[in-house]
């Protein structure tokens, strides 16, 4: 009796043991990142170090390729790291890499396949290929309060009237995200300083680094104040040093190129996505289709404060605008505080679902505001409204 | 006489070289690249070099889908290769195949997205070949037709085409834009697969590698058993001597470089119709520009040209895969390429060349009399 009793305590604690472990096993993770350049482009730096970050803190194995075009390469670079070299999650992050890591997802179904920037997620209906972006345009409004408040400084320090303070924006393409990037900036800068007006020139380029230099140059030219940009290289904010024109950067602080102009800069940290989709695949769980990073996520970030060139108590007012966004009091694209062609807007439907049909059909207007990157993660506010001026155009 | 100062080295012609000492001395020069290469390495990485050519075979040869892939690239920019050759044959400096090329996926293209709600499939694969053909033609004429004309200079002139060719493809880019605002179009016809060219035995790149090798077989033919490839090595050796004996040089360079475009146009085709789907200002990748090495190094013979643009794609495709396996840099990569390069590109300059040493001058000249 002594005996099966104590045979039945053993298998019963052999059988304890394998639930454990067999609960605490994860299915191993191996990550390969695709990129469009490498670290000398701001942009894919951004994802090279959160690529890095994520699968170091989750402890997985990862494989970073870099310069990867936008065309069938993309394909056969995602085919060789699910085939050669193992990896069970693909990411990408550029926009032109979505339809070929649609096609290998369709190709690869037991795979993972995770793309920043796409809008074609939700559409597709495929259970292994998924979009992620950010509320960047809450880290943008942040960086236009402190823009707003340096012009504020600028005008009571009599360096010109309140009707000239002219933002300059240098902006990739007229494109949804750019157009919502430099529209929740300029919000945020006349959130603080009400007569603020902007003007915008398009590189119709992601990476220039001479146009962008050369738009910042004529925007300055033009008597812009203070200049900002959605392009990735130093271009803008060099002519800015050169001129001794305020500005604000994006996708990472400036300030060791630009001490005596840079205020602050806005990001994106795709680290904290890259860990809920390796964390996802380890548990066996579903990755969303579309993914949406916030403030509270830690995806949307500001750098350190340049206190030698922002406007005193710049910190201060960011904390104290980012609590009013977090609890929902304040919306960026509120319609109270905008117009579009003199008009208060009361309903607007966004091409969200991307058919290639350029036929916009959802209502993204309710409760007074502009519902951004809430029916998909990538922005879709392309609205042109007033107060700021295309001078390309 | 005797007085004089030998210089410390002076540079005199060969005669004909036995072909298998000028194998010796491109094989010794590869042996030399290969040291400088495994010196640079270890001197600036710490790595062993020879994991990093074990990785650089590991990126050509590694899987059957690398295999399959390094054909296809071998394939493509032996394509364009093809297409420059004639033409430099009859000294013809076409430096604008990038934009032939570019030229023939714009047309391709361009049938894919108008056509689309228009023809059957077959009709428009019908129309997508005619129309890069022609393309590709049109951007090798242009230049062609002002040189036998006018006699401007066609380096520069197709150098310059590139340019417009690239900037009608980014502004087609921004007219089928697809979301509005992104400048990109994407695969085209994902969906419906119009104007896809056909996969054979299931290999997406089997077409496109039978059409090049059938291409480089029958450019070889042309070149050297043809009436207009003799025609072509007439006009390359001397236009005057052409002249005198009858050929109309004008006409030779016109019809030249008119193949040469339309070859750039079937690389075009084959780019968008069969492996890409897309239309973007970087989808002939520099193969327009590398393929002049290409020809050049194979002495603008067809069959050679397999060797050495397999070479270069092998380096290029190494190089990938050492910047991916050892987290380095690119621009590492793109080290070991130059170096690899300088040093066969060199050889033949001592396969042309002897170069004496004072002091051993002496004796070389006694064992050249």
């Amino acid at each position: 009796m002594k005996k099966l009793v104590s045979a039945l305590v053993m298998i019963a604690l052999v059988a304890c043991l394998f639930t454990v472990t067999a609960m605490a096993e994860e299915t191993p993770v191996k990550v390969g990142f695709i990129f469009l350049h490498d670290e000398n482009s701001t942009y894919d730096l951004n994802f090279l170090n959160a690529a890095k970050e994520a699968c170091e803190a989750k402890g997985v194995e990862y494989v970073l390729v870099t310069n990867i075009d936008e065309g069938q390469q993309c394909y056969d670079t995602a085919a060789e790291l699910v085939e050669d070299e193992g990896c069970n999650i693909v990411f990408a992050d550029s926009f032109g890499h979505e339809s070929f890591m649609i096609q290998a997802a369709k190709d690869y179904p037991e795979v993972q396949f995770c793309h920043a920037t796409g809008t074609r997620a939700h559409t597709e209906g495929l259970d292994n290929y998924h979009n992620a972006f950010a509320s960047i345009y809450e880290g943008r409004f942040l960086a236009g309060v402190a823009a707003g408040l340096k012009l504020n400084e600028m005008i009571e320090n009599g360096e010109f009237s309140a009707e000239e303070a002219k933002i300059g924006y240098v902006a990739a393409y007229p494109y949804a995200e750019v157009k919502s990037g430099y529209t929740s900036f300029f919000l945020g800068a006349r959130y603080i300083c009400p007569s603020a007006t902007m003007e915008v020139t398009f590189t119709n380029s992601w990476y220039d680094e001479a146009l962008e230099k050369e738009g910042a140059t004529r925007l300055i030219g033009n008597n812009c104040k203070l200049i900002s940009q959605h392009a990735d290289s130093m271009g803008a904010p060099t002519a800015c040093e050169t001129a001794g024109v305020p500005d604000v950067s994006y996708n990472g602080s400036t300030v060791a190129a630009c001490p005596n102009t840079f205020i602050v800069s806005s990001r994106i940290n795709w680290a904290p996505y890259m860990e809920h989709m390796i964390e996802c695949v380890q548990k066996g769980e579903p990755i969303e289709a579309d993914w949406t990073g916030t403030i509270e996520t830690g995806s949307v970030e500001l750098s350190e404060i340049n206190e030698a060139v922002a406007a005193a108590g710049t910190a201060e007012k960011i904390e104290e605008v980012k609590a009013l966004l977090a609890d929902g009091t304040l919306k960026v694209y509120d319609t109270a505080t905008f117009t579009v062609g003199g008009e208060t807007l009361e309903s607007y439907l966004a091409d969200v679902d991307d058919m290639g049909d350029f036929v916009p059909e959802t209502e993204v207007i309710s409760d007074g505001y502009f519902h951004e990157s809430e029916y998909r993660s990538a922005p879709y506010f392309d609205l042109d409204i007033d107060g700021i001026v295309n001078i390309d155009a | 006489m005797h007085n004089k100062r030998e210089p410390l080295l002076h540079i005199s012609k060969r005669g004909a070289v036995k072909w298998y000492s000028a194998w010796l001395i491109r094989l010794a020069a590869l042996v030399l690249a290969m040291l400088v290469c495994a010196l640079v390495t270890t001197l600036t990485t710490g790595l062993n070099p020879l994991q990093i050519y074990a990785t650089m075979w590991k990126g050509s040869f590694g899987s059957p889908r690398k295999i399959w892939v390094l054909s296809h690239d071998v394939a493509m920019l032996l394509c364009v290769s093809l297409a420059v050759t004639p033409a430099f044959r009859m000294k013809f400096w076409n430096i604008g195949a990038e934009g032939q090329t570019l030229a023939g996926c714009l047309a391709a293209a361009s049938c894919m997205i108008l056509l689309r709600n228009a023809l059957p499939n077959w009709a428009i694969i019908c129309c997508m070949v005619v129309a890069s053909l022609l393309a590709g033609a049109l951007w090798g004429l242009i230049p062609a037709f002002f040189k036998a004309r006018w006699n401007t200079n066609e380096t520069l002139f197709t150098l310059m085409m590139n340019y417009i060719a690239t900037q009608l493809v980014a502004f087609f880019c921004v007219v089928w834009e697809s979301p509005k605002g992104s400048g990109q179009i994407g695969i085209i016809n994902q969906q419906s697969e119009l104007g896809w060219l056909p996969v054979i035995g299931g290999q997406r790149y089997l077409l496109n590698i039978l059409v090049v090798a059938f291409l480089c077989v029958a450019m070889y033919i042309y070149l050297n058993y043809s009436k207009h490839g003799y025609e072509i090595s007439v006009v390359g050796e001397s236009e005057r001597t052409a002249r005198y004996v009858g050929i109309k040089v004008d006409r030779i360079i016109i019809r030249t470089m008119v193949l040469s475009g339309a070859i750039c146009g079937i690389a075009g085709l084959l780019l968008v119709g069969s492996t890409d789907h897309t239309l973007t200002t970087t989808l002939a990748g520099g193969n327009g520009f590398t393929a002049v090495m290409v020809s050049w190094l194979a002495k603008f013979n067809p069959i050679w040209m397999i060797l050495t643009s397999f070479l270069i794609t092998f380096l290029g495709r190494g190089a990938s895969e050492i910047s991916k396996a050892f987290s380095l840099n690119q621009s590492f990569a793109d080290i070991l390429t130059g170096i690899i390069l300088f040093f066969i590109i060199g050889s033949e300059f001592f396969i042309s060349y002897r170069v004496h040493l004072r002091g051993l001058a002496g004796k070389g000249a006694k064992q050249d009399v």
